[in-house]
């Protein structure tokens, strides 16, 4: 049995945690292995503030908040981002990013949903959106 | 600097691409889905980057990868992507400007299954002045 969802409806809110170990292993399973998420080094040499997330990275972590509540992976049907601000993360810490969701649209069994994905306080995604079809 | 006469031009991908298991399983494991029978909402990101890169980083088109950044991105997914699938890939450059001494390239991927086109992807890329 399921509730009706309507508009307006806010998904509830999901801190995933982000550490280098997980840069490295998006890095192996997407193969990008673009330095500027797993060296810190190198990040600092291009003007950024320390290793980044791959935006990609962030992106995925969002997919799956939205697939967990709308019934698994073939729920989507489309959904984008803009990547604003870099997800920083330090050697040695675990950094947050904390997404919520809510329902915008819904027109027959399509559901539109607005995400919001920050870290450390910072919005890390604009115009973030999906459209899924909930089981 | 892109080569202007690049804008609109679509490039098929040299061969069909197989998804194995293990690819869906290690992106899976990334974001903790536990579901592999069918690959991650973003998993061919894997794919049309590559693709991507390649193409855009042919010496007549000139795009340096190397101050690149992902400004955005959106998929629409028409059918999921498993296991065993052969995938072929066309890019098509959509767009290009240069906004404040960056370069700003919208390339679009269309992977077909077969006949079927299964996920087309839009992305921004910015290489930074």
């Amino acid at each position: 049995m399921t509730s009706k969802i309507e508009v307006g409806f806010a998904i509830p809110e999901r801190v995933v945690l982000i550490d280098r170990q997980m840069l490295k292993a998006y890095a192996d399973a997407s193969g990008d292995q673009n330095p500027i998420h797993q060296n810190e080094e190198f990040a600092l040499s291009v003007g950024l503030p320390n290793v980044i997330a791959h935006g990609m990275l962030t992106m995925a972590l969002v997919g799956k908040y939205v697939t967990d509540w709308s019934g698994g992976t073939a729920s989507v049907k489309e959904f984008g981002a803009r990547f604003i601000k870099p997800v920083i993360v330090p050697a040695g810490e675990k950094v947050d990013l904390t997404i919520n969701g809510t329902v915008t649209e819904v027109s027959g069994d399509q559901i539109k949903v607005d995400l919001v994905a920050t870290s450390a306080g910072v919005k890390v995604l604009g115009m973030a959106k999906a459209v899924v079809i909930k089981k | 600097m892109l080569a202007p006469d690049s804008v609109g031009r679509t490039f098929a991908g040299a061969d069909s691409i197989s998804i194995s298991q293990s690819e869906i399983d290690a992106f899976a494991a990334v974001i903790g889905e536990t579901d592999t029978s069918i690959a991650p909402p973003t998993f061919t990101i894997r794919i049309s980057l590559d693709q991507f890169q390649n193409i855009l980083t042919q010496p007549e088109i000139g795009l340096d990868w190397s101050r690149l950044v992902h400004g955005d991105q959106k998929f629409e997914i028409f059918a999921p992507v498993k296991a065993g699938d052969s995938l072929s890939c066309s890019a098509t450059i959509e767009s290009y400007r240069i906004a404040a001494g960056n370069e700003i390239v919208s390339v679009r991927s269309d992977l077909h299954r077969g006949a079927e086109l299964v996920v087309s992807s839009w992305s921004t890329l910015v290489v930074r002045a």
